[in-house]
């Protein structure tokens, strides 16, 4: 493999991303919408460290995510207005959930899988949806916003400033994503890739399969949690359909139109489902069907995603 | 002491006595066949050793420890690792990463979070060496599942290998293939118990790979020992002909 190949498309993506609020304008965008496609692609890319790296599908990474983006509100709100430690204690809560949960679920497989994690999920939708003193209930949390990043030499108005806030939105996309591609190539990684390509040999190579898996979920979820609370953050608000499964729905739906078994693939899965979602919605209510009919196609014709397409494109 | 000792075990599946209080002694660097007609129960019989499943009765012991509540992954820990019927392999990642996966788990760096640069070399010049016993090194950076059925078997073996275990359980080794194919891999296989001195148990049924390789053979019919001893024995046997044969004895 030729240097262009190995480094060519990372340094595509990364480039696209340091320059996105800079032309983000000129392609009939805005700043935060270039920040919600970093922060729902880092809630996709980290799923699809569980669904396409480890072979299992959760279909409830939106509690997480839920989790992470109250855990900052809630921290802003009725603790203290600071946006690190609101980050910090969002990615702990979600993380210690998934810990727990990810413990009581890990035997399961398949379908059954699937399907507890949406229990779970709904079980904290609930939560956030009944409990109105502390929650919102419905209507969200309002009343609060993020606080200037201080630095102790300068401040960092990134209530104010849209852009301070997508840079800061990307460093820590950055950080997540690094550590989830360090992660994939290291021996730890291989041993996902290995329970993903066959249980049963990876067990018999004398691979813990559900201590891995456990392992797999609560590190794609930690990085879910901290998508949420840099989606919290982005809104000043969080309601209750963060943690709903249709969320967890739009972050599979994001993974397999990218492309869940290449790396950036839900990223571009999430920018397209953004952006759609943006351009479409403000002609129509139904935006969710027009998303539908080109994941349908995407998933009928280009079963490897878009990401699968272009690479498939390039090959040949 | 004896490598392996399986000590009255039996494994029921509802109404269905699959394996019937079956004992067998294995010891260090003996090749151990195992035959027996079509659902004689000795795939079931190799589950139950290698901790896919636990007995319903029954101790398996190994190495002196007692194993039998222990997980499979465990008992791989201990020095037992085991190929399948149907290959068992990664088809999607080339044979030199289908080794690689092994090579760190033996080499103890299964939690390993960043790439090991101090053991790297010695990693690799595992593969290398592994590769080169099974006769794959040409074939290295090629998808596994593109590979003939003799390759992949050779892989699965080389894979099992990678964990340096002290007894290595093969179930059918030869199953479905040509004669050239049967002929390399029965070849390998003497290779590692001879050269290489490790304690074999194998099931098959093709016989001229069984009474060219096996030291000791053990006969299981309808769940149960019909008999054991030497392949001459075996061969002399009327109850083991009648029972491939389908008449009474």
């Amino acid at each position: 493999m030729s240097p262009m190949q190995k480094y060519g498309p990372n340094a595509v993506v990364w480039l696209l991303l340091l320059t996105m609020p800079f032309w983000m304008g000129a392609v009939g965008g805005y700043t935060e919408l270039a920040t919600r496609v970093v922060v729902l692609g880092l809630a996709a890319m980290s799923l699809n460290f569980l669904l396409g790296y480890t072979g299992v599908l959760s279909f409830g990474h939106a509690a997480y995510f839920g989790l992470g983006a109250y855990g900052a509100a809630m921290t802003i709100k009725y603790i203290y207005p600071s946006t690190p430690l609101a980050i910090l204690i969002g990615v702990l809560t979600g993380t210690l959930a998934a810990v727990i949960i990810g413990a009581l679920i890990v035997r399961l497989r398949g379908v059954y899988f699937a399907m507890v994690t949406i229990a779970f999920g709904q079980v904290f939708y609930f939560i956030t949806f009944r409990w109105n003193d502390v929650t919102g209930g419905d209507d969200g949390l309002t009343g609060w916003s993020r606080s200037p990043l201080d630095l102790g030499f300068t401040q960092i108005d990134i209530l104010h400033d849209d852009k301070a806030f997508y840079y800061l939105a990307l460093l820590l996309f950055g950080v997540a994503v690094g550590i989830m591609a360090l992660l994939l190539r290291s021996p730890f990684g291989r041993t996902l890739l290995a329970i993903r390509e066959n249980e049963r040999r990876a067990l018999f190579l004398g691979i813990p399969v559900n201590t891995h898996i456990w392992m797999s979920f609560v590190i794609s979820c930690c990085f879910a949690a901290l998508a949420g609370t840099l989606f919290a953050l982005l809104n000043n608000f969080t309601d209750p359909r963060a943690l709903y499964w249709g969320q967890s729905g739009n972050f599979v739906i994001m993974a397999v139109l990218g492309g869940m078994r290449s790396f950036w693939g839900p990223l571009i899965g999430a920018a397209i489902f953004v952006v759609l979602q943006d351009y479409v919605s403000s002609h129509t209510q139904n935006w969710m069907s027009f998303v539908g009919v080109f994941f349908m196609m995407v998933v009928l014709f280009f079963p490897r995603g878009v990401l699968g397409i272009i690479k498939r494109r390039a090959v040949q | 002491m004896s490598l392996l000792q399986v000590e009255n075990a039996s494994r029921h599946f509802g109404s269905l006595i699959a394996v019937n209080n079956v004992s067998l002694t294995v010891e260090p660097g003996e090749l151990r066949a195992v035959i027996g007609p079509n659902g004689a129960g000795k795939t079931t019989f190799f589950n139950l050793i290698s901790g896919f499943f636990p007995p319903t009765s029954g101790r398996i012991v190994f190495d002196g420890n007692d194993i039998t509540a222990l997980s499979a992954h465990q008992r791989v820990a201990m020095g037992m690792s085991r190929t399948f019927q149907i290959t068992e392999i990664f088809p999607e990642l080339t044979v030199r990463e289908n080794l690689r996966i092994p090579v760190e788990v033996a080499a103890g760096l299964r939690l390993s979070m960043w790439r090991p640069k101090n053991k790297d070399g010695l990693v690799r010049a595992r593969i290398d060496e592994l590769m080169e016993m099974g006769n794959l090194t040409s074939k290295a950076d090629r998808m596994v599942g593109e590979l003939p059925h003799g390759d992949q078997r050779a892989t699965e073996i080389m894979m099992s290998l990678a964990l340096n275990p002290r007894l290595l359980l093969l179930d059918e080794p030869t199953a479905g293939m040509g004669d050239q194919e049967t002929y390399d891999i029965t070849r390998l296989i003497r290779r590692l118990h001879q050269d290489h001195k490790l304690t074999i148990v194998l099931i098959e049924h093709d016989m001229r790979v069984i009474f060219h390789l096996a030291d000791r053979i053990m006969v299981l019919a309808e769940g149960s020992i019909l008999s054991e001893g030497t392949p001459d024995d075996i061969a002399k046997d009327e109850k083991v002909q009648a029972a491939y044969l389908g008449t009474t004895a």
